[in-house]
């Protein structure tokens, strides 16, 4: 069998903009003008654009590969050509195996028709026998977690108990090839958790996944390599949390109101002075940055926040006087630049964080500047399921 | 063309469970239930009969019965041709969220549109029997043509309604044509009259491939007759070339349709 299950070779595709032809008395001026502007199938028309400018990548056997980028960069539209529903303007996808796309997955569910029902619509809209479902039915209905409603019409259904069904009948039709988009989103952590595991099942029989999702924690436990999209173009290619610390990076955002305050130079250092990224939970970590500030400095106080970035939740927020880092022999010194270091200890539980640093001018009682998702660390540790603070528990016999 | 039909079969069980799903749908949020499936033949055939009535008293003869068994033998199929060339032109669009978000052929949707109401024909057609058969309009060997026939008309209305659903994606007001079009299409088909009504004219009526079809229905059923092989070969070449033609639009266009619906 060939080891390349997908291959993306220099894909393009264009979209229109505004309105469209779409009645019949339209259709004779939209001829007429289609007849003189001998519309070229690589040149952009009027009111198009690329959606994806020349993509390549390929997907082996056994390999999760994660797509992330902002809004409209075109992730979608990948997905949707490799299973087929969009054709591209240029270029070539070879798909080997029978794909499968969650692209929506409830989106073949009839509102009227109950939840067992809908089992076996939407496990055919998938690609599933009858037989199979049968088979799987109450695999399907377990994994979902809502056997008690299965009788009644989706209608009833919150959003929630509608994306676990969708998602469990998808879990279970043991494709060649996943391709999943931003499914996990509705269900909450305990299901997310259990999709994940499923995917990373499949992953290990072998079952190549292309995965979309702005939970960049999923990516990071599902995938091997990722790469960034941004305007319909890969801007990173790689290795996964290097292109994650690329994504954080393009979030970051400073905002001066004082142009006499300055951060620079940040950085963050193991407990052995290297520079990293990566921390064990409970080792110690070190911020390094330059501080410039033009007034005196015990005036000021540094904000540092860290928080998780696959839910936003805030694990930290700090005060920190900076009368701490005052010298004895430069305390009338109004300006002043200085090289400082913030030593923390990583309480935290596994996941990927993100640093803001901001200093607060205490006279004037306001914010001098801030800058938001400055730096970005992961954290590894074995034994959580879930939660936030490292607490580094031990069991003994007393 | 074999491999589209390779991939339709291959998604046979799609096909079947969304015609379930429409008429599953159909009689779960209607009160009336099976009735539904026989209220809009009655009400053709109830048109008719009166259509009739008033040509007999037009022309002064009494009202016979196989005059009204010839409108309810034509109603039915007609019904069922109404119906699904409705239904299916607006499979397409009815189902937009799944043809933007998951891949399978689309040519599923206008085929299981016709075989939904198909479902009601075939009751509706039960219940005609019955009626007929009360009636005394007998049986003879010719009845064996009727399968083609219906065969037939299934195919002519899988091939319109593929046309009409790809050409609705496009053009939204193709479905406002398409209904201007079966409501008086019943008066240049013979429904409510027969075709030899108008002499020297009658080939012209058969013209219309569905009137060639309601009209060899007729003469299997109530006249024990064998249809006229002229105009059946005539309407297979509608439904078999109709159906072809259809597809392969359908297919041509079937990759443009996330884009535009």
């Amino acid at each position: 069998m060939n080891d390349v299950a997908l291959d993306f070779n220099q894909v393009w595709k264009k979209f229109k903009m505004g309105e469209r032809y779409d009645s019949l008395r339209d259709l004779i001026p939209g001829m007429a003008k289609r007849i003189f502007s001998r519309n070229n199938q690589i040149e952009l028309g009027e009111r198009e654009f690329w959606a994806l400018k020349d993509v390549s990548f390929q997907v082996k056997r056994g390999e999760a590969i994660g797509i992330i980028g902002p809004n409209g960069a075109g992730k979608s539209t990948i997905l949707k050509l490799l299973s087929g529903i969009l054709r591209p303007n240029k270029g070539e996808i070879k798909v080997n195996g029978r794909l499968s796309a969650l692209i929506e997955v409830s989106a073949g569910f009839h509102p009227d028709l109950t939840g067992r029902e809908n089992v076996y619509l939407n496990g055919s809209i998938l690609g599933m026998k009858r037989k199979e479902i049968d088979k799987r039915l109450d695999e399907i209905v377990e994994f979902s977690g809502i056997s008690e409603f299965i009788d009644t019409p989706v209608k009833r259904y919150s959003s929630g108990m509608h994306a676990r069904l969708g998602f469990s009948v998808a879990a279970h039709i043991n494709p060649d090839i996943l391709v999943v988009d931003e499914v996990l989103s509705v269900g909450d952590l305990q299901f997310q958790k259990k999709c994940i595991d499923k995917m990373l099942s499949l992953k290990k029989r072998g079952v190549p996944i292309v995965f979309v999702s702005h939970n960049l924690q999923s990516i990071q436990m599902l995938c091997n390599r990722a790469f960034f999209l941004k305007n319909g173009q890969i801007f990173k290619n790689g290795d996964v949390s290097d292109v994650l610390n690329e994504y954080l990076f393009s979030g970051q955002a400073t905002t001066k109101f004082d142009n006499g305050v300055i951060i620079s130079n940040t950085a963050c250092f193991n407990y052995y002075g290297e520079r990293s990224n990566v921390f064990q939970a409970g080792e110690k970590a070190i911020i390094k940055f330059n501080l410039k500030v033009n007034k005196p400095i015990n005036e000021y106080l540094l904000g540092f926040l860290i928080r998780r970035t696959s839910d936003g939740f805030l694990a930290c927020d700090y005060n920190l006087p900076l009368s701490s880092i005052e010298d004895e022999n430069n305390n009338i010194n109004i300006s002043l630049e200085k090289n400082v270091r913030l030593d923390f200890q990583v309480n935290l539980l596994k996941g990927l964080y993100t640093v803001s640093l901001h200093i607060y001018h205490n006279p004037s009682q306001r914010h001098v500047y801030w800058v938001s998702n400055i730096l970005h660390f992961s954290v590894e540790e074995r034994i959580s399921w879930e939660g936030v603070s490292y607490l580094n528990p031990e069991l003994c016999s007393e | 063309m074999i491999e589209m039909i390779k991939e339709l079969i291959q998604y046979r069980h799609l096909l079947y469970m969304l015609t379930w799903r429409d008429i599953k749908i159909k009689y779960k949020q209607s009160v009336m239930g099976f009735f539904w499936a026989i209220l809009m033949p009655m009400l053709i055939v109830a048109a008719g009969i009166l259509v009739k009535k008033g040509f007999s008293m037009v022309s002064g003869r009494p009202l016979e019965l196989t005059e009204l068994a010839s409108v309810s033998v034509k109603a039915i199929p007609w019904a069922f041709f109404v119906g699904s060339i409705r239904f299916a032109t607006n499979s397409l669009t009815g189902n937009s969220n799944l043809v933007t978000k998951i891949y399978f052929p689309r040519e599923v949707f206008p085929i299981s549109a016709v075989f939904a109401n198909f479902f009601d024909f075939i009751i509706a057609s039960v219940a005609l029997t019955l009626i007929l058969a009360i009636a005394g309009i007998g049986m003879s060997i010719n009845l064996v043509w009727l399968p083609f026939l219906i065969f037939l008309l299934v195919l002519l209305a899988c091939g319109i309604g593929m046309l009409l659903s790809c050409a609705n994606l496009f053009f939204r007001d193709i479905k406002y044509l398409v209904d201007v079009f079966l409501t008086f299409g019943i008066f240049f088909t013979p429904v409510f009259y027969e075709a030899s009504m108008f002499g020297k004219w009658e080939s012209a009526l058969l013209l219309n491939p569905v009137g060639a079809i309601l009209e060899a229905i007729n003469t299997v059923v109530v006249f024990h007759k064998s249809p006229d092989p002229f105009w059946v070969a005539y309407a297979a070449i509608w439904s078999f070339g109709g159906l072809l033609i259809a597809w392969f639009i359908f297919h041509r266009a079937e990759f443009k349709f996330a884009e535009n619906i």
